[in-house]
């Protein structure tokens, strides 16, 4: 299914993108998350939490929606 | 009262409310950007005592976000002028500056002391230790951390909630997300999130509206985009930090700043032998207190008094509310007064107990 995929913070620069269609043929985050990190290898030495339906998920969270938010922690203060 | 008044006359807050905010006791970790405008609101606000630590000094290209600070302020450290600035904002409050560094050793007897702690920190490790002596010291935590031109913003530890760690439950490498002085940051934005804080520190204490715990608020100020994302609590990552607790411990406590246990009553201020009360007020004395017993220094002039005081005896300083002569039991410890004592209820209290007992006492 086509998912829109928003970046956050630090995650938009380095993907290039604040938010991208992909094809997704997974089932659960995890899932999902490898066929990102194929796309922007720079992701896997990231630290991340993937939402969707505004909830945070966990690796083992079936992708239900078609929009999935990545939110990196933020230090600046 | 009148310095509340828009507070006072909104019928969620009162009269009852406004002496919540006023008895309320607020710890912001870190004066920088986020820091300055939480300060800023809170002071206000009329949070009774406001802590304040940060070790840094103020830096010329702080000044464009860091709204406490001005040129004279360049050089000093950021928890002094901060201080300094706040006292001008609102002279009834009491406010405690820190000039130091956070750390392992210090941080959960700075917390034991406060309700709510304020995290503006800027760096994660920081930010980690901030969450886990919240965690050892059930303290809520109100939480925000910004990124150029978007922040998060949530309030841990509150009522059961999540914690930060639940978040995100362990640190990026210090390289992997850089801070404001590295990258930028766009200097609104901090005042934006600082104020978020604030509101969400203001709602606690009046118990108000949706506290923004289980949920990160997220923000982009270019896009306009808000997102509000459920966060559970994990009994796992909680667990951490509490299994962390002996650590914290084995570093001690290097700390002797003791005000809050040098609160008192008038009941229990009448069973002490051998004191020396003090009435630190310094105008609006209504009602006025003359008695023999009694010493009148008011608190302006209280550092160069210190010659009137017993050093043998305890002091009994009181002063209109219970505020200033908080104020003055820190000013006494400064000048090794160790056995010093505030009256909770300040002149009225005196006053009645006179009332009562024929001026026969103290």
């Amino acid at each position: 299914m086509m998912i829109t995929i928003k970046y956050f913070g630090l995650l938009a620069e380095v993907t290039g993108c604040s938010s991208e269609k992909i094809n997704f043929y997974g089932t659960t985050i995890s899932d999902l998350k490898e066929t990102l990190f194929q796309k922007h290898k720079v992701l896997k030495n990231k630290k991340f939490k993937v939402a969707q339906h505004n909830e945070l998920n966990t690796d083992k969270t079936k992708v239900t929606s078609t929009e999935i938010a990545l939110l990196p922690p933020f230090a600046g203060g | 009262m009148n310095r509340y008044n828009r507070h006072i006359i909104l019928s969620e807050i009162g009269l009852e409310g406004q002496h919540k905010i006023n008895m309320a006791k607020v710890l912001v970790v870190g004066a920088g950007g986020l820091g300055c405008p939480v300060l800023q609101y809170l002071a206000a606000a009329g949070i009774g005592t406001l802590g304040i630590i940060d070790f840094d000094i103020v830096s010329e290209s702080n000044l464009q976000r860091q709204v406490l600070f001005g040129s004279s302020s360049l050089g000093i450290n950021k928890a002094i002028a901060a201080k300094k600035r706040l006292e001008d904002l609102n002279t009834s409050i009491t406010i405690h500056a820190y000039p130091k560094k956070l750390n392992y050793k210090n941080a959960i007897s700075f917390f034991k002391e406060y309700d709510i702690i304020v995290d503006g920190t800027d760096n994660f490790k920081t930010r980690y230790l901030v969450s886990d002596a919240c965690i050892i010291t059930k303290k809520p935590l109100v939480y925000a951390g910004i990124y150029k031109f978007e922040g998060q913003v949530s309030v841990f530890n509150y009522n059961n909630g999540p914690s930060y760690r639940c978040l995100f439950p362990t640190p990026p490498r210090a390289e992997e997300i850089p801070n404001c002085s590295e990258i930028g940051v766009l200097g609104v934005l901090t005042g934006i999130i600082g104020s978020f804080q604030a509101n969400e520190v203001i709602k606690i204490i009046l118990n108000l509206g949706k506290i923004l715990s289980g949920k990160v608020l997220y923000y982009n100020s270019l896009s306009h985009l808000f997102k509000l994302i459920k966060v559970s609590r994990s009994e796992k990552e909680i667990q951490k930090a509490i299994d962390s607790k002996p650590y914290f411990e084995s570093l001690g406590e290097d700390l002797n700043y003791d005000v809050l246990s040098k609160l008192i009553t008038i009941k229990e201020a009448i069973t002490r032998k051998n004191t020396q009360w003090v009435d630190v007020r310094n105008e609006n004395k209504n009602p006025t207190i003359n008695h023999p017993k009694i010493l009148q220094i008011p608190f302006n002039n209280l550092e160069n008094n210190m010659d009137k005081l017993d050093a043998n005896k305890e002091q009994i300083i009181f002063c209109q509310t219970g505020i200033t002569s908080k104020k003055a039991i820190s000013i006494l410890q400064k000048n090794h007064f160790k056995d010093s004592f505030s009256l909770k209820n300040g002149a009225l209290e005196v006053m009645n107990h006179f009332k009562k007992n024929n001026y026969e006492k103290p």
